[in-house]
Order: structure tokens, then C-alpha cells, then sequence
């Protein structure tokens, strides 16, 4: 990927036509000597190669790390799909991922309360994992009275949205059909 | 970008998909002609040579009235039709049409509102059970002569009367189609859910198909249907699917209503003796293998066959929400899904809601499902309080990843895998989904381990080792499990070294996930055991270690085939044997694709062939030939018993074989065509009091409604809501109203506005605009409003949920609701 040019580079690069047009009004340029030497910001930033979790088009996204941050995101040039350009929401990918409004911690609301609770993941795990085996015990049903097979619970269900995985997708039928015999496991694909 | 012209309907493709539209302008610069048919004029009719103002909801007129010329013109591509679709076959003699009885096809069940006898639209066989064909198309029974009956009353008259389209417009359109059909030309067709979200939506895609089969249109660089799917990887969800009437690779899940109680009848009653789908043994097989490894080998799979568990009815998400409003459903598992806000009907979904023990919703914000039990609408942007100590529904809400935190595959519209490289770890307690599964998994695995009942044992057999070898480096989180062994999974290997003798205990070594070959595609998968796949239709994303297709990013050539994995086998344009003619050439020059290569004697071209790559186009298959050997080297459509393009469909639809126009469960005006009103196989839970339906000809709720995205938002806003560069472009909701429509309710544009239906009342403020305009139907004006649905009470930016106006009226093939066209009222509010 191509970097920006300082205003300084812009100068020796840009055809004479342009250079001209720049220097309406003014013979000297206003830079001064430190805003010569401004470099982008992802200058040296790891780029990491991804794709727009909004529509289904499927952009190819460059998402630049420094320090362990994403720094910016844009579009990739690459790609056959966007070259490198975006929309106004993939555009705001970044603000999407790095966003002060972001759950960070667990919340646990229990029966009838009024409010929120941090929990540790490791408790809400747990805590799942037994819900599910309760409701999964109390609903499944082997067989319906005319001794058909069904081998399912109907006691609980799943909603996926679609920007999940496939990798996560595959995991979740698997496990919740394949393992515990839930029926009603969908996704927004239906609708 | 191919196409000569390209048809736009039941999509705003500039605002909802605006980088694929970038296409259809370049097309458009290169000369192809745009057409756009929409109640909502919208960037997408700005930039089109043509825009046809329609009414929501009365598509398959249109459409329907494009059959009928084509068929009574012969403008239809004759060769194409003969040969590659199944216009020849004859129907059985008792089939009835909606000619004969009023709007219905035969096998109609009143009492179960379904058909529950489809056996008369089924061929008529020989006694080899072939069907039987007419090629010079004129036997009464042929499919030809069926559709020229079924289609005779959609005239242009019609479409006038209807849809509200002048002939003159509709004529335009339909020539336009014509004239860029053909061997030297092709044109596209571009929908989206604006066709999907009807209690018909299968039948106006199937227009569009017999359309598109009539024209030549299908498997042929710049034809074809373009499904425009709104999320990053719905197609993934629905390929490798979390739907519950699928297994992975579109095979269905089984169903204790049909005999599918061992596994040799799921397989007779799902799969196909001819055609691509002869190979399900093995397909089926090879899921149980990569779910249940070693077990999965008891009685030839059989046993764990009968561990899936069996659906008894519709279990979709619509559907199960009126089963969790009757408390029938305890526990719910959201993840990254929204239906408080997002949902049709969706003040009915958060009363559902409260009748549950608990939910998981997994997030990156606090969305509008997890907050439903102290907050709700207020008027307009405004939230009101609930009374929580009410509502017992125990939530625990979970912090997600986002898609640059985590690494995987997103599958696009267009069929094509693109994997994402991680770029940083999730904040805080965040967590991928894949996380979350494995992780849950690995605990119920613990907690049933010493069970010895047999409901427990598909969860014990279950196989669950994604452990990665060695931490990710550089990431705080050691407990990620490996995504590309779960890939490989999905990918397919082998369970037992190839060729090998069993050993002395009459037992094979056999591999684990971690250590077995890689297949390398669907075509090495078998029916025995020996082979194990997540999902056949992905095979060869993945076919040896170091070489993830998805991840391939080389950008070159005609059809970028190093870029991604499309599925399957990394075809680009399904059905491309199609391109060429029935002695495997090129239609024309200009729109070569795939062909015989008479020397090499073997399909070839620019796109990988679909179609056995070997198979001469003279080939006639023998009597009696089974699988694959029983389609001709002329029959295009491998995954159909027959090898045909289906104009009729005489198996598999649930509300008939051939598109017919029926009013939406809503609708201002009666039926013109038919006496039957909507279509009578939907799903319209009648009794239901949270789910009342305007009258036809309502005079409380005259107006149509129909609801669309915003390019600044995503659906209800949970991704972008919460983003102030994208509230600031759109900070509100708003109703979109012609001046007509307005001055005739005393409405000012910037006002606000209330607007109703039966199920509730919502404000927006109005946007008078002349994008909307009032249609003559039927003799009298109908208005139309058209809404974004993009907000709710949680988030940054507020306002009305559009969905708390719409119905749960379900399309009877997939379970949709009716969205795109219903009806309201609207007044000013005057504060």
C-alpha cells in the first residue's frame, strides 16, 4: 500500500500543472520545517488484512495496528470487490470496534431485579452451562406418544445475528443440535 | 458488470449494497441499460435509465404479465428453453391449475390451510419412472402449455389495474429484457428483501427465475439472480447453517413428520437417485463422522443418525417466539441478534421475552433485548421506564468480539469465503463467539460426563478438541480455541489412513482432527465411514495444511479465482455449463464462458466447470443409469433429478409449481385476478390477539407501508447506533409521505407524525417528499409510506421501532414476515 505524501514530498511529485495551481497566491509555501517532516499515522503500522462486518458484499478491510491498538481502518485496494473504497458504515468500522460504549465486563441480571450485576466470566459460564443443563433435563423429550423418535428439547432456543463466523456457526449447531438436541436454532438469515 | 441490461426490484441497491452497485454504473457507463421498479424512488432510481413507481406487494403481476409476452411473442430463447429447462415435460393429467380452480392449485388442504397433496404437480413417467417430454412443446400437458394457461390473465391491462404502472412503462421494461437477451447478450436481475420479506417472496423469485430460464439468462457471465443479502456472512449461516430446518450443505434436517426415523430413510426420502444430490450417503455420512467421530461408525451410522434431534412442525424463530409468549420456551441463547427491536411484531417479541427463565445475549453493546426490562419506547426518541420487579426473565449479558478481533470466515453474497486475520484482542471480558460455543461445550461435556442416560450420550460422543497446540502469540487470551481446526472440520478429512489393512484387531488406526489428512473436496467424501466433513458444499476451502483458500488475496484475472473460495469447488457462476450450447459451444463470442474442448475432451473456461468435467455434451445416458450418469451431457442443472432449468416446479414449494399473484395479508384492495385474496398457504396465526390484521379495503388503516435501510444503518441499529459519525449522517427516524398524501392529512413536512396499524402506534418525523407518489389501483388512489426501520430505545441515537407496526404473517416455504408491504394510517401529532 501506497503511502500519503507529505506536503513537502507533494511538492517533487506531483506534476508542475498542480504545483502551480497550489501556489496560487503564494510563492512560498506555509510549512514550516516540522509539518515537512509529519509523517501518516500508519506509517509502520502492522496492516492487518480483514473484511466490512456489515452488508454482504464482503469489502476487503485494511485494519492498521500500532502498540497493540487499531489505529484506522480502511478499505483495501486489493480487493476486486471494493478496491479500496467503502461506504459510510464500512468507512466507520473503526468506531464500531473502538468505541467507549462497549460492554467490556459481564452483566448478570437476576429475576425481578431492577439492576445490573458485574459478574466474572468465569461464573456466568458456569452459570449458563448449568441453566442449559437444567431446562435441557426438564424438556427433552425421546420419543412423542405414538412412539416416533424425536430425540429434542423445544425448552430453549438460539438466535444468531449474521455477522457471525462460519467457523462460529458451524460450532454452535453442532454443539447445540448435534450435542444437546435443541430445535429451534436460528439466525437472521431466515428473515 | 458483465450484463447488457440489469433489472433492480424489491432492492435500493445503491444505499443498501452501494459498493456492489458501484458495478451497475460502471455496466451502465459501458452502455448496459439500469432498471429500477420501486414504491420508493430512491439513488438507485437516480441513477437508473429507467424507474417504474410501483405498488408494494404486486410484483408477480409484473412479472407474471413479462411470462405471459414472452411466451405469446416466441420472444423467449427457444433453444435454451428446449434444451436446458423443462418446458418439454409433461405434467400428470389430474394436476389442477389456479385456472381451473379459482385461484388454487390441486391438492389444497382448506382445513390445514396447506397442501398437503402435491403428488398431481409431479411429471408424468414412464414406466422406468422417466419423465416423460414433448419437444416441439406443444402436447396440452406440457409444462409450456400449462405456464401459457397459468400466465394468459397476466396482461399488461393488468399490471395497469394492479400495480399501478402505466402499459407504456411496463413495455418498456419488458422489451428492454428482451432486447439484451439472448447468444450475444444478457441481462441480470438484482433483488432483495424487498421481494424476500412477502408471504410470497419464493413466488416472486420464482417469476424472476422462469424469467431469467426463458431469456437464457442462467449459469452465463452477466445473467443470472442476484440475491442481495444484507450481512456479512448470512450466507454462511445459511451454508453452513444455524436454521433449524437445515443440516449443513442445504440437506434437510431431519423431521419426525415425514419417515425419516433411520437413517437409510432419511436418505431415500431426502436424497435423489439422479442428479447431484445422488451423493447425499455420503455427505450425511460424513457429518455424523466430524460430529460424533468414532461412535458415528455404530450400526453404519445409523445410531448416532437417530441422536439428531427431530423437528415436529415449524420451529423457526417467528414461529418459536409465539411458542416462548405462551411460556413454552424457558431458556434463549442471543447471539449478536436483536429481535426487540429488530424483529417483526416486535412489541410482541419483547412481551415474549419476559416470559422466559433466562437468556444468554452476547453483544459488543447493550442492546435493546437485553435492556427490555427496565427501559422501553417513549414517544419518538423519548424511553420509558418499566416496573422490573415484574418481569422475571434472568439475563446474563455477555461482552463480544468484534470481526477484527477474532479471525474466520465470512461467506458473502456471492457465495465467496473471505477469511479475516485478527488484528488485536477483544477489550475486557470479550470474547469471540467461538470462544463462548467452545467453552460452554467443554462445561456440559463435564457436567453430563457421568450421566448414563441415552439422552446424554450424543453430547458424551460429541467430538470437542479445538484446543490450539500453543497460545496465540502476542494475545492475553489462552484459551482461544483454533479456528482453522475448525475450518478443517468443515473442510472435510480423512478418519482412517487410505488403503490400509486393518490390523490383527480387526480394527483401523484411526485420525484425529489434529493429525488426519486434509480432503481435498467434495468429491473424495464416502458414504462408509472413512471420510468426515462439516459441510460438503465447503469442501476444498481447506485441502491440505497451509493452503486456506479463503485466506488466498491474489487479485487477478477475468474471474478472480485466487481470490477467496466460492463455494462449490470455487465455481463463480453456478450452472455454467449453461454458457455454452447443447453441443458444449460458446452461445457467441462475446459471451464465452465455459465449453467443450473437442481435443482435450473435457469442459474448460474461464470459470471452473460445473458440471462433470468429463462428460461429453453427446452423451446420452443408458436406461436404468442412476446418479450422475443418468443426466445427458445437455443437462445444465445438476443438484435436479432431471438435470432441467424448472419453469414448473412440480416438487418442494409449499404454496405451488408456478408464481401466482395474491394481495398481501394487508392490502387496500381485493384480488383482481383471483377470488382467492393472499396467498393460502401463508401462515397467518389468526387468533392471535398480539397479532391483529387490517380488513382488505381497511377504511382505518387505507394506506401501504413499506419499510428499508438506510445506507448509515444496519438493521436495528446495534452496529451503528452506537457510532456518532454515523448518527450524525442520520440522526432519526422519519416517514417518507407524497405531498398528496400530505396535504390531504394536513401533515407538514418536518413534523411529527403518528402512524399506525393494529398491532401499535409509533412517531417519525414526516419527510414530504415527492420519492413517494400516490398510485391509481383499481380504480381508486392508493398512498403508500415508506419507513427505515433502523432505531429503538438503547444506543446513541433514538427513536420509534418500526418493526412494533408489522405483522407476524409467515411466508409458507421459509417462515418470513411480511414487512414490505402491509397497511396503516397516519396523522399529525401537533404538540
Amino acid at each position: 500500500m501506497q503511502e500519503r505524501l507529505s506536503p513537502a514530498e507533494l511538492e517533487f511529485n506531483i506534476p508542475s500543472i498542480v504545483t502551480q495551481a497550489m501556489q496560487v497566491g503564494s510563492k512560498t509555501q506555509p510549512f514550516s520545517s516540522e509539518s515537512s517532516k509529519l509523517v501518516t499515522r500508519i506509517r509502520d503500522a502492522k496492516v492487518v488484512h480483514s473484511v466490512c462486518p456489515y452488508c454482504a458484499v464482503g469489502c476487503g478491510l485494511n485494519v492498521y495496528v500500532k502498540d497493540g491498538r487499531v489505529i484506522d481502518i480502511e478499505g483495501n485496494p486489493d480487493s476486486p470487490i471494493n478496491h479500496g473504497t467503502l461506504c459510510p458504515k464500512g468507512a466507520a468500522t473503526f468506531q464500531y470496534t473502538v468505541n467507549p460504549n462497549r460492554l467490556t465486563h459481564v452483566l448478570h441480571r437476576a429475576p425481578f431485579s431492577d439492576h445490573w450485576e458485574v459478574k466474572s466470566l468465569d461464573w456466568a459460564m458456569e452459570q449458563i452451562a448449568q441453566r442449559i443443563k437444567q431446562t435441557r433435563d426438564e424438556t427433552f423429550v425421546k420419543s412423542l406418544p405414538d412412539g416416533r423418535e424425536v430425540n429434542h428439547t423445544l425448552g430453549i432456543a438460539s438466535l444468531g445475528g449474521a455477522t457471525l463466523d462460519v467457523e462460529e456457526n458451524y460450532l454452535m449447531k453442532k454443539l447445540l443440535s448435534g450435542g444437546l438436541g435443541i430445535v429451534s436454532i436460528e439466525n437472521q438469515a431466515r428473515i | 458488470m458483465n450484463s447488457d441490461a440489469i433489472l433492480i426490484m424489491g432492492s435500493n441497491m445503491a444505499e443498501a449494497h452501494p459498493v456492489a452497485f458501484a458495478n451497475v454504473v460502471q455496466a451502465k457507463e459501458r452502455g448496459a441499460k439500469v432498471m429500477h421498479i420501486d414504491p420508493h424512488y430512491s439513488r438507485t432510481s437516480a441513477l437508473a435509465n429507467i424507474y417504474v413507481a410501483t405498488r408494494a406487494g404486486s410484483d408477480i403481476v409484473f412479472l407474471g404479465a413479462v411470462i405471459h409476452h414472452l411466451l405469446e411473442t416466441r420472444s423467449y430463447f427457444h433453444e435454451y428453453v428446449v434444451h436446458f429447462t423443462n418446458a418439454a415435460t409433461l405434467i400428470r393429467g389430474d394436476f389442477g391449475d389456479t385456472e381451473d380452480l379459482e385461484g388454487l392449485f390441486s391438492g389444497f388442504d382448506p382445513k390445514t390451510e396447506t397442501y398437503s397433496d402435491q403428488s398431481t404437480w409431479d411429471y408424468e413417467r414412464d414406466s422406468e419412472g422417466r419423465p416423460l417430454t414433448d419437444p416441439t412443446l406443444q402436447h396440452p400437458r406440457c409444462v409450456f402449455q400449462i405456464m401459457r394457461r397459468h400466465f394468459a390473465r397476466y396482461t399488461p391491462e393488468m399490471v395497469e389495474e394492479v400495480c399501478g404502472v402505466s402499459q407504456d412503462q411496463w413495455f418498456l421494461v419488458t422489451q428492454t429484457l428482451i432486447e439484451n437477451s439472448g447468444r450475444e447478450r444478457t441481462s441480470a436481475i438484482c433483488y432483495a428483501v424487498g421481494w424476500t420479506q412477502q408471504s410470497k417472496g419464493v413466488q416472486i423469485i420464482r417469476a424472476a427465475a422462469i424469467i431469467q430460464l426463458l431469456l437464457g439468462n442462467i449459469g452465463r457471465p452477466g445473467g443470472g439472480i442476484m440475491a442481495l443479502r444484507g450481512h456479512a456472512s448470512i450466507q454462511g449461516s445459511t451454508d453452513v447453517p444455524t436454521l433449524y430446518d437445515l443440516l449443513a450443505g442445504y440437506m434437510p434436517q431431519p423431521s419426525a413428520l415425514t419417515p425419516q426415523q433411520t437413517l437409510d430413510e432419511y436418505i431415500s426420502t431426502s436424497g435423489q437417485k439422479t442428479g447431484w444430490w445422488s451423493n447425499i450417503p455420503a455427505y450425511i455420512r460424513s457429518l455424523l463422522q466430524a460430529w460424533y467421530g468414532e461412535a458415528a461408525n455404530e450400526e453404519d451410522g445409523n445410531c448416532s443418525y437417530r441422536w439428531l434431534p427431530k423437528m415436529i412442525g415449524d420451529h423457526s424463530h417467528l414461529a418459536t417466539s409465539y411458542e416462548m409468549l405462551d411460556g413454552k420456551v424457558r431458556g434463549y441463547l442471543l447471539f449478536g441478534q436483536n429481535p426487540a427491536a429488530g424483529s417483526t411484531n416486535s412489541r410482541m417479541q419483547r412481551k415474549a421475552l419476559e416470559q422466559l427463565d433466562w437468556m444468554v445475549v452476547r453483544d459488543l453493546y447493550e442492546v435493546e433485548s437485553a435492556a427490555f426490562w427496565y427501559k422501553q419506547p417513549g414517544f419518538g426518541p423519548d424511553t420509558e421506564h418499566v416496573d422490573s420487579s415484574k418481569i422475571k426473565t434472568e439475563i446474563f449479558l455477555l461482552p463480544a468480539a468484534a470481526s477484527t478481533e477474532k479471525e474466520g470466515c465470512f461467506t458473502n453474497t456471492q457465495r465467496l469465503l473471505q477469511w479475516r486475520d485478527k488484528a488485536v484482542d477483544p477489550p475486557g471480558d470479550a470474547r469471540s463467539d467461538l470462544w463462548f460455543v467452545y467453552h460452554l461445550g467443554r462445561r456440559l461435556k463435564e457436567l453430563y460426563s457421568v450421566s448414563t442416560e441415552s439422552k446424554d450420550r450424543p453430547l458424551q460422543a460429541l467430538t470437542w478438541d479445538y484446543d490450539r497446540k500453543e497460545p496465540e502469540p502476542g494475545s492475553r487470551i489462552h484459551d482461544e480455541p483454533d479456528t482453522l481446526l475448525v475450518l478443517k472440520e468443515i473442510n472435510g478429512y480423512y478418519v482412517h489412513p487410505l488403503n490400509q489393512v486393518d490390523n490383527e484387531m480387526g480394527r483401523q488406526h484411526a485420525y484425529k482432527l489434529h493429525d488426519a489428512p486434509h480432503v481435498p473436496g467434495f468429491a473424495a467424501l464416502k458414504s462408509d465411514g472413512s471420510t468426515a466433513c462439516g459441510s460438503w458444499i465447503y469442501s476444498g476451502v481447506y485441502p491440505e495444511p497451509g493452503n486456506n483458500r479463503a485466506a488466498s488475496r491474489i487479485s487477478e484475472g477475468y474471474t478472480f479465482l485466487q481470490w477467496g473460495f466460492s463455494w462449490p469447488a470455487n465455481r463463480r457462476i453456478l450452472y455454467n455449463r449453461a454458457s455454452a450450447d447443447p453441443q458444449g459451444r460458446p452461445w457467441s463470442e462475446s459471451k464465452k464462458y465455459v465449453w467443450w474442448d473437442e481435443e482435450q475432451q473435457k469442459w474448460t473456461g474461464v470459470d471452473v466447470p460445473d458440471f462433470p468435467v468429463n462428460k461429453p455434451p453427446n452423451y446420452i445416458p443408458p436406461v436404468g443409469a442412476v446418479g450422475m450418469d443418468a443426466h445427458s451431457g445437455s443437462d445444465p442443472f445438476i443438484m435436479k433429478p432431471d438435470g432441467k432449468g424448472w419453469l414448473f416446479v412440480p416438487k418442494g414449494l409449499k404454496d405451488g409449481p408456478l408464481p401466482t399473484h395474491y394481495e398481501a395479508a394487508e392490502s387496500p384492495v381485493h384480488n383482481a385476478l383471483y377470488k382467492q385474496q393472499s396467498n393460502p398457504a401463508a401462515k397467518y396465526f389468526r387468533n392471535r390477539p398480539d397479532n391483529r390484521l387490517a380488513a382488505v379495503d381497511d377504511p382505518d388503516y387505507p394506506i401501504v407501508i413499506t419499510t428499508y435501510r438506510l445506507t448509515e444503518h444496519h438493521v436495528s441499529g446495534p452496529m451503528t447506533r452506537w457510532m456518532p459519525w454515523l448518527n450524525a449522517l442520520q440522526p432519526s427516524l422519519f416517514a417518507e409521505l407524497s405531498p398528496e398524501l400530505a396535504a390531504e392529512r394536513n401533515i407538514q413536512h418536518g413534523e411529527w407524525v403518528i402512524i399506525s396499524t393494529p398491532r401499535g402506534e409509533i412517531e417519525a418525523r414526516a419527510m414530504v417528499t415527492r420519492r413517494m407518489q400516490p398510485l391509481r389501483i383499481s380504480g381508486k388512489i392508493v398512498h403508500q409510506i415508506g419507513l427505515p426501520f433502523h432505531w429503538g430505545f438503547q444506543g446513541k441515537s433514538t427513536g420509534s421501532i418500526t418493526n412494533d407496526l408489522a405483522h407476524m404473517v409467515l411466508e409458507p416455504n421459509v417462515s418470513i414476515e411480511e414487512a414490505k408491504a402491509f397497511t396503516c394510517n397516519i396523522r399529525p401529532v401537533r404538540m
